[in-house]
């Protein structure tokens, strides 16, 4: 579904993503662990085509196409859903206005009649039934005044709503608490299956316990130094980042970004 | 150039004077012909003038505005064309004033409470003259073009609330222009004694494209407890100049709201003052400006903290699309005495393209020590990672601009208390944005 082969960003002149290589198949679950300025999120919306980045080489092939010359929308519209590490605020807009305008912009995209307010109320309540939301963050400003909790749940209703076919979840479990983990992972595991990829980027093994990869890499200084299975994230947990950076002969870890 | 316009707006003077309303009454002719003497001293604002520093009016020099006569106008304006631009049920007041003039025909003004007068100025000035020689005579916030209206006005609204009484149902007073060159000078004055309440929609547009001046002024009197909204709705052609001033007086406990909505005209300039003659006076002023292509608006507005424990709220936004230019200056003057004021005074503005420019002042001048003022003023353009995350979920990148620029709007928009003009006003953002019409579906 997914191959990106030696894939290389900048930020600002900087090196950011040294050769990335990482081929993803329908059905799989990847984690990309590493440590904080490792290049993680970068990844992540690089993918999604946010167009601060400047990719200088390599390239990224999306079912068959190539992932880097598509906009933004064209990419969900293709399947692609990034949950943000940091769910923006959009004071103004109401969540339930921008979740039909996602949804019938893909739903128009593949072919789908667009679902009028009544049918479009039943599908979302029934998600946020998943995701244990109230009605009431329907009506609000999308993310404004969210709880961190709430803002990553958003995220997940969201994916539950597009039902994308190649899901990126950055950092999605920074911030929650064991409660809400288990909600997200809840609505993470729901969609696993058999035509959808997943990728998740974490820093830390915790979301793991409740959602089981198929494979897990660390990224460090802009490169996958290592991959495995999902006993590698066990490894990470016991013995931190430090014996693979030493392994891999690295310089100093850079500044994160966002 | 100033010297020929002014020369200009004379010899017009001097050929409608007579014809004016109120003719017969000698105070009124004597405040017409001082208004035109004050004109007439320094003709038209330069940009040399601190007020005028942003906005040129030259466009105004440079063409031959003239008053039209008496008459000449009203039956080209259709009922259909009328019905247009109400909004929502017709369960408010209308007065409609066709170039300048009321006609009658076209307004539609249902029962009012006893001792209510609500209808033409002309009207009151030819019957009931000495009724309003204390309000028009009021002067103090003189501008130029308030000077001009003063010597040239014919007509307006003119509703006056006896103590106690107040009208529910909102006046629309409707402005249209409709020919080519025209000028006119609306006068509205608007009386509210003790305890009154009222809310009036001052409303301007014009038809077949016409080019024209409008150069209106408003006043409004606002006694011991009397509470009035204050709406005004710009929408005149695009190739029309408008000018417009607003002056309140407020007595104790009374309160004013101001909306000021600027869409239209080629140049557009508010003058909008209110003045705290009394204690514990409350005045809200909001606005909205949205503009493109090579249109200038500006608004110039004036708190006077005169009295103590007077609160008001200043809330202004602006869109600026294409070449377009803004102006926004915001004055708050505590004056000494006027302890326990608390102000606070905000203009944000969105540039939608890099050729828009806005100029934006708020001031406070404070003559007091026991007051809470504040004020800020923001330029931005849309935020980057609202548009990306607008689009990564599908959205392209003109509807997810159009979002986000409504989304901006929405705020001061959501302030109008008259739903069926918050409505109106939303399908008019709505029209004026690219998808504007699927945003709409959405909501």
């Amino acid at each position: 579904m997914l191959e990106i082969r030696n894939l290389q960003v900048r930020v600002d002149d900087k090196p950011i993503l040294r050769g990335i290589d990482l081929t993803v198949k329908a059905g799989e679950m990847h984690a990309i662990m590493g440590p904080n300025g490792s290049g993680k999120s970068t990844l992540a919306q690089v993918l999604a085509g946010r167009e601060a980045f400047t990719v200088t080489g390599g390239d990224v092939r999306y079912r068959g196409r190539d992932l880097l010359a598509m906009p933004p929308e064209e990419r969900a519209r293709e399947g692609v859903f990034l949950a943000f590490q940091y769910p923006v605020e959009i004071p103004g807009v109401s969540n339930v206005y921008l979740l039909k305008a996602a949804l019938n912009s893909i739903r128009k995209h593949r072919g789908l009649p667009e679902v009028d307010a009544m049918e479009f109320l039943a599908l979302i309540r029934e998600k946020m039934k998943l995701m244990e939301m109230t009605d009431e963050l329907l009506f609000r400003s999308v993310n404004e005044g969210f709880s961190g909790g709430e803002k990553k749940r958003n995220e997940i209703l969201q994916m539950a709503l597009l039902e994308p076919a190649l899901a990126i979840l950055d950092e999605t479990d920074s911030g929650l608490d064991i409660d809400a983990l288990q909600v997200v992972a809840k609505g993470i595991n729901s969609l696993r299956g058999a035509e959808r990829a997943m990728i998740l980027v974490t820093h830390y093994q915790r979301l793991l316990d409740y959602v089981v990869p198929d494979h897990v890499h660390v990224l460090s200084q802009g490169r996958i130094v290592k991959s495995g299975g999902k006993e590698l994230a066990l490894e990470l947990e016991a013995r931190g980042y430090g014996w693979l950076e030493a392994e891999a002969g690295a310089a100093p870890v850079e500044t994160a970004v966002r | 150039m100033t010297t020929e316009s002014r020369d200009r707006f004379v010899a017009d003077f001097a050929r409608v004077a007579p014809a004016l309303p109120g003719a017969a009454a000698p105070w009124l002719t004597r405040l017409r012909r001082r208004a035109l003497d004050c004109f007439a001293q320094t003709g038209l604002p330069t940009q040399r003038d601190e007020d005028w520093k942003y906005t040129s009016v030259a466009a105004i020099a440079k063409r031959p505005f003239a008053v039209l006569p008496a008459g000449s106008a009203g039956s080209l304006v259709t009922a259909r064309e009328i019905e247009a631009l109400r909004f929502g049920s017709n369960a408010h007041h209308l007065l409609v004033f066709v170039d300048g003039r009321y006609a009658p025909a076209l307004s539609a003004v249902g029962e009012l409470p006893g001792g209510v007068t609500l209808g033409s100025l002309a009207e009151a000035l030819d019957l009931t003259p000495a009724s309003l020689e204390p309000f028009l005579a009021d002067d103090r916030h003189h501008t130029v073009f308030a000077a001009l209206n003063t010597a040239f006005m014919a007509d307006g609204l003119y509703l006056h609330l006896p103590p106690g009484t107040s009208i529910a149902e909102p006046v629309h007073a409707l402005f249209i222009s409709t020919a080519n060159d025209a000028v006119a000078h609306p006068r509205n004055v608007i009386v509210a004694e003790e305890g009154t309440q009222a809310c009036i929609v001052e409303h301007y547009a014009g038809l077949n494209d016409a080019g024209y001046l409008t150069n209106a002024v408003t006043q409004i009197f606002a006694a011991g407890n009397a509470a009035i909204a204050h709406y005004k709705l710009q929408q005149e052609t695009p190739r029309a100049l408008h000018i417009a001033g607003i002056h309140a007086a407020q007595g104790r406990a009374s309160r004013l709201e101001s909306h000021s909505v600027a869409l239209g005209a080629v140049l557009a300039r508010n003058d909008i003052t209110t003045a705290f003659d009394a204690e514990g006076c409350e005045a809200t002023l909001n606005g909205l400006y949205l503009v493109g292509g090579r249109q200038h608006v500006d608004h110039h507005t004036r708190i006077d903290h005169a009295q103590p424990n007077g609160t008001s709220r200043e809330y202004y936004k602006g869109i600026l699309d294409g070449a377009s230019r803004g102006v926004f200056n915001g004055k708050v003057i505590v004056h000494p005495g006027a302890q326990r004021t608390d102000a606070h005074l905000a203009n944000h503005n969105l540039l939608l393209s890099k050729a828009a420019e806005i100029d934006t002042k708020p001031q406070l001048e404070i003559d007091a020590d026991d007051v809470k003022c504040t004020h800020g003023a923001t330029v931005g353009q849309l935020d980057d990672a609202q548009m990306f995350y607008l689009r990564s979920r599908g959205i392209d990148e003109a509807m997810a601009r159009s979002l986000l620029t409504f989304a901006f709007a929405h705020d001061v928009i959501e302030r109008i208390r008259i739903a069926p003009l918050r409505m109106r006003l939303e399908q008019v953002l709505f029209a004026k944005l690219p998808q504007g019409e699927r945003i709409r579906e959405l909501a």
